[in-house]
Parts: C-alpha cells; structure tokens; sequence
C-alpha cells in the first residue's frame, strides 16, 4: 500500500566512471557476500543452529554498501541496529567470526554472549549491534563527539530505522549534534516499515530527513536506497560535509524483502508490494550494469559467486567445529579487565 | 495444585488457533484457554464493562500484539479504543498518565519489559508518584502489561525481569502471575483498581493452557497461592520461576523431599503471611526469580522472614536467581544462567542439609 516516493535522479554512468572498475567489482562482491552469507544464516536457523532473533538485511544492502566504503576504519566510526550483520562484513570483519558468533560459539565476535543484534569491533571502529530501537542514536552521536573533541578527523555514521525517528533519543542527538557541530552522519534506513507498523503510520511526516532536518537547522539529503550508486555518491557528498563540521541528516529509501525477523507472517504487505521491490533488486541491478559496461563478463560474475559462496561455507563449517564458550566465560567480562 | 495444569483437552492450535479472548467451553461451567488467552478475555470483559478503558502500544491493533495477547480486540472495539502506536514508549506511557489523570483507563502494552527502560523516568517521576505528590488529588489507574522475563536466546538486552526493580517504587503494583487462572483474576482487579500497576507477562508460558470457570471471579492483589503441598521446605516463586520450581519438586519428590511451592502472584504487595506459614511447617525456604541476587526477590523474602519467623529457620534462606551476568547468547550459558531446575534441586538439598 505505500509507494516510494521518487528519489533525486543522479547520473549512474557518470558515478560509476568516477568510482572505477576496481571499486564497483569489490562493492558488488561486498553487496553479494552480505546477501549470501543472510540466505545461509536464515537456513542456518531454520536448522536450529542459530536462536533467538535473526534480522536480515535483504533488500537494503546497496545502503551500507555505499556509505562504509568511504570510512577509514580506526579513525572513523559507524553504529546501527539488531539488523547489524551487513555494517560488520562491510568494515571487513571475517565471516567466519560473524557466523560463529550466531552460532553461539566462543570464536564468535563477541565470545558468543552477544549473537546477531550484537556485532562490534573495536579496530574497525564498529559501535554496534543495539537491541533497542533509537539506543544507538546517541551512540553514534558519542563518536562524533569524541572525533571533534580529539581532532582526528573522523566522522560518525548513526544507522537505524524509519521506526527510531520518533523515539526521543533521535530527537535529542540531533540537536546536540548541531548545537556543537559534531561530525555526525544520521542515516535513516526507511526500509518502510516497523515491524508490521508502515511508516505512514508512525511518522507524521513522510519525507524524513528533508521535512525533521530543518527542525534542528541541518541539511538533509534523500538517496533511492535500492541504487548502489546513488547511495555511493551521497554519501560521499554527505560525508565530505560533516567531516567540515556540519552534522547532517539522510534517509535512504529502500525496502527488506524478508520478515522483520525469522517469526513474521507479512500480514500488514502483499505479496505484490514485495514483488515489486524484488524487481529493484540492488545487486541484480548493479551486475547488469556492470555486464553491460563491460567491467564483467559472465564467467566472472559467476566465479564471484563461487567465491564468496566458498567463503560463506568456510564460514559455516568454522562455527560448526567451534566450541560453545566454557562456564568461566559466564560471569567474565560482566566489569572490564583492566 | 499441579493437577488444575493439566487441562482434560489440550488446546489444538491447528485446530483451533490462538483465540483472542474467547476460551473453548468445555460444557460444565468451564472453559479452556491459555495464559496469553487469559489476559485477553479479562482486558475484552473489562473494556465491555467500562467504556473508559483504552489498549495502546506497539503492534496491540492491526497486528493483534506482538505476541497476539491483545488479539481480535481491535475487531471487537474499534480503533478508538485499541490503538497501534510509534515506538515510543516514554511518550505514550507519559500520555496514559496523563490519560489517566483526565478521566481515562489505559492499558499500555510494552512489546517487552525490557523497553520500558525506555520509559523509566514517566513509570517512576510520574506514575509512580503523582497520587502521593498531589495529596491524592490526582490517583492513576493504569494498567502497564508486556512480557517479562528472558525469551529464547534473545541476549543481553533483551531478557531482564523486573519484578525486583519496580517493586522497589512505592505507588507500584506489581503482578507476575504463573498460570492462566491467575493471570485473569488478576488482570481484572488490575483493571478495576486506582493505582498504576506492572502487570508482567512470561513469553515462554503463554501458551500454557489450563481449565478455568467462565463465571467472573477476581484474585485479589496480596493474596498468595499455594501450588504443591508439601511438608520438608517451601519453595517461593512468581511467573515462569513456579514452573521450574514444580519440576525441581517432582524430581527432589522422588528423591524423598516434598517442597510446598508457594506463589505470592503479586510480588507488590507481597503475601509474606502466606510465606511464612509454610515457613512454620517445613522450617525451610528457598526463593526462586528469575532476577538479579542483589536486592531481589529473595533478598527481600529473606529480611521478612527474618523480621517474622527467624527462630522457625532451621537454614538459611537460599537464593536461586539469575546469575550476576547481562543474559549471554550461548546455549550453555544461558541455561545456567536462569534458575532452571537443576539449581533449585541444588538449593533445596542444602536448605534440607541434604
Ligand atoms: C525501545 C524498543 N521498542 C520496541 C522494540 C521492538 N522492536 C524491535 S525492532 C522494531 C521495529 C523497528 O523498526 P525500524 O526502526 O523501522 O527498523 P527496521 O527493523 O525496519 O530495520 C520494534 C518495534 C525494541 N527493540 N526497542
Ligand atoms: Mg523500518
């Protein structure tokens, strides 16, 4: 029953000459090992050898794709939600660890005690995996204070739903962030729904970023989240103006082709709704151009696949062979051993 | 007792699938349903009762509740009256205050108890205390419900037990029922009181189905129940925790150790009277909960029965809780985390010098 609204048309040819060959091939391999490794985890639980909640990110994985190229990890910083596992294969953490972490093994990400909502790293400057919608609003906003406050020149990246925009904590990190200029980046993810709850029925307001934006007297900008290119090229935009010092706010338009989580009957959208956004499909779009452009040819399209196939069954037989965390992890680590 | 559990006709969900409010009638007087089933018969005869009762929350309408506790509601009452909200719980819990201070009855749903931290300060600043803070001019009947309690594998922050920390507020109620029969009464004097109460739902026992009489009864907040009689040690727990302080019970029976499992259902007020006369029988008592060692449940079971009864302990009181630790992901480490029966059966044999 919703409807996309047309976002700003940019000129792919032109962004994907300034990207280059190199760059567009390792974005489509990164935006196809985040979908293949989802597709095996959803089996994965389907085997019951993952629990609890799974978020895929089906669907909306051109968004991360082209903001995180632009980060340096270690100087800058990105958080996002329990639908967390495309920021950490993005930033380069090894596959193996994500899948061993879902698997609640000790080799996982975080030793096993924090499972799919809970991805973090240090070293890459990932902040999280928050179970709490809006939580990690402010977090973020806590890494752009600390670049500021250090100088680095870092930025930071705050992901998070179309469902968090009326949490308060959105609210108050916006204007603490203008109020002190903090290099920050608020990315609405407007997969366009909350759980079963359309954004038409959560938000007052439609047009997110352009229409709260001005309330906290930041520039907004608005990308089609289905397009790899336009989410590159934005975010190049958009990083390059808080890196001198002027948080601003994005949405991104896109859609998640699966359930909220592995327990939703999609009662509250038809079939047809996501049909149509299948055919959008980010990845699917992206290899045709490249096929088209000649940066690919099909015997390379294909051993992509089989390499990032392979990686993900490394991945799966790792956590297979892991073991589950021994008892001296259970109360380890509940205060920091320094 | 354990027998009520097991109803003469389980409830087949294919069948006859998760039913809102109305229950199977089995034909003499009673009728079979389950734990969420319950909650939500009582919230349909009450809102037929009392027109000024709302249902608010995330996914309560078109979704019928995240975990369908509030189902077919919306179908019977309209969208004025059962309405799908934002994700924002410290505004529509500051807004049924406010509702409630004006002439209304909310019933608001936190998707899970965890997110009412979300809400902390318009649970305690406001709810909590407007009554007392306005010389009683401004009393607030609402009613705050949502599960409790760790679900499956769910990790840290989606798995605490509040019982403990709300009750620690004065001006709160605090209701944690263990079985359908419970869960209903309780609700419905929850809906006819004129205080805030936490009313705090189990995930994991939601489908628990058991015989209870269609004809309209209440339980009274304060008032305990004694789920097993048995004469070597008591046994106390709330919610989730009674059902695996029955199965440690029925292993430690066959062991020789008859436990009475003693249910206060609302842990604010707390039925201490019903505790320590057990206490007086078996001379022995062990708290289980699902929350933190310090300063829970059993923290406070202790210092009472110290208060009342200490020359009848024949131990010390023993604490089975949710071990000092956010909930890890892990199988392994979330099993002996909770206070699963293997630890009661622990406890029970060290009470009884076993
Ligand atoms: C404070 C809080 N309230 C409710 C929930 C339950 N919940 C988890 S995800 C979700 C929907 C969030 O939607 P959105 O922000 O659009 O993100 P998406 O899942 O679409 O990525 C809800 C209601 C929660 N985790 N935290
Ligand atoms: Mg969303």
């Amino acid at each position: 029953m919703t409807d996309r609204p047309a976002p700003p048309a940019i000129d792919a040819a032109a962004v994907r000459q300034e990207m280059g060959r190199e760059r567009a091939l390792r974005l489509l391999r990164q935006m196809l090992l985040v979908r293949r490794f989802e597709e095996r985890a959803g089996q994965a639980y389907e085997a019951k050898k993952i629990a609890g909640f799974l978020h895929l990110y089906i669907g909306q994985e051109a968004v991360a794709t082209g903001w995180l190229d632009h980060l340096t990890p270690g100087r800058d910083f990105a958080v996002t939600s329990y639908r967390c596992h495309a920021q950490a294969l993005l930033l380069g953490l090894p596959a193996r660890e994500l899948m061993a972490e879902l698997f609640g093994k000790v080799s996982g990400n975080v030793r096993g005690k924090g499972g799919s909502m809970h991805f973090f790293s240090k070293e890459k400057g990932l902040l999280g995996g928050h179970g709490i919608v809006g939580g990690q609003i402010p977090v973020g906003t806590g890494g752009a204070f600390t670049a500021k406050y250090l100088g680095t020149g870092g930025v930071s990246l705050s992901f998070f739903g179309d469902g968090a925009t009326p949490q308060g904590t959105f609210h108050e990190s916006l204007n603490m962030a203008n109020l002190w200029k903090l290099p920050a980046i608020y990315i609405i993810e407007n997969n366009q729904y909350g759980m079963g709850t359309a954004c038409h029925r959560s938000n007052a307001v439609q047009d997110l970023a352009q229409l709260k934006a001005p309330g906290y007297g930041m520039p907004s900008f608005t990308f089609d989240g289905l397009d790899l290119y336009a989410s590159w090229k934005t975010a190049q935009q958009a990083i390059a103006v808080a890196r001198a010092g002027q948080p601003v706010l994005v949405e991104a338009k896109t859609y998640r082709y699966r359930g909220h989580s592995v327990s939703d009957a999609g009662l509250y959208r038809t079939k047809e709704e996501v049909d149509r956004y299948k055919a959008l499909d980010p990845i699917e779009r992206v290899r045709a151009d490249l096929l088209a452009c000649g940066w690919l040819d099909q015997a390379a399209s294909d051993a992509m696949e089989d390499e990032v196939m392979q990686e993900v069954r490394d991945a799966v037989a790792f956590s297979e062979e892991s073991p589950e965390p021994p008892m001296s992890e259970l109360t380890r680590h509940v205060y920091a051993e320094v | 007792m354990t027998a009520f559990l097991k109803p003469r006709r389980p409830i087949d969900l294919k069948r006859e699938p998760i039913n809102g409010y109305k229950g199977i009638p089995l034909g003499d007087g009673s009728q079979l349903l389950n734990l969420r089933m319950a909650i939500c018969q009582a919230l349909y005869e009450e809102m037929k009762r009392d027109p000024t009762i709302f249902v608010m929350g995330e996914e309560v309408a078109q979704y019928n509740g995240a975990y369908k506790v509030t189902k077919d509601l919306l179908k019977k009452f309209g969208e004025q009256r059962v309405i799908d909200t934002p994700i924002t719980e410290g505004g529509f819990t500051g807004l049924a205050v406010g509702a409630a201070m004006t002439g209304l009855r909310p019933v608001i749903e936190y998707m899970s108890w965890n997110f009412s931290f979300v809400a902390f300060d318009q649970i305690v600043s406001n709810a909590s205390k407007m009554c007392y803070m306005t010389g009683g001019m401004f009393p607030i009947p609402l009613v705050m419900r949502g599960p409790n309690g760790a679900g499956p594998r769910v990790s840290s922050q989606h798995s605490h037990a509040v019982e403990a920390l709300y009750s620690h507020f004065p001006g709160l109620t605090v209701v944690s029922p263990s079985t359908p029969y419970d869960a209903k009464g309780l609700m419905k004097t929850a809906l006819r009181g004129h205080n805030p109460v936490c009313f705090l739902e189990n995930e994991m026992i939601y489908g628990l189905e058991q015989e209870i009489p269609v004809e309209e009864y209440l339980i009274p907040f304060g008032k305990g129940d004694i789920k097993r009689v048995g004469g070597d040690c008591t046994v106390v727990a709330v919610s989730r925790s009674v059902h695996w302080a029955l199965e440690a019970a029925e292993q430690l029976a066959r062991e020789g150790i008859e436990c009475e499992v003693v249910d206060p259902r609302t842990v604010k007020p707390l039925d201490i009277e019903l505790i320590a006369a057990s206490v007086r029988k078996t001379h022995r008592c062990v708290v289980v909960e699902e929350c933190y060692r310090t300063g829970g449940i059993g923290a406070e079971v202790a210092a009472q029965l110290m208060e009342l009864c200490f020359d009848e302990l024949d131990a010390p009181v023993g604490r089975v809780t949710t071990t000092e630790n956010p909930m890890p992901y892990a199988a392994n480490l979330e099993h002996e985390t909770l206070p699963k029966p293997h630890r009661i059966v622990q406890a029970v044999k060290l009470a009884c010098y076993r």
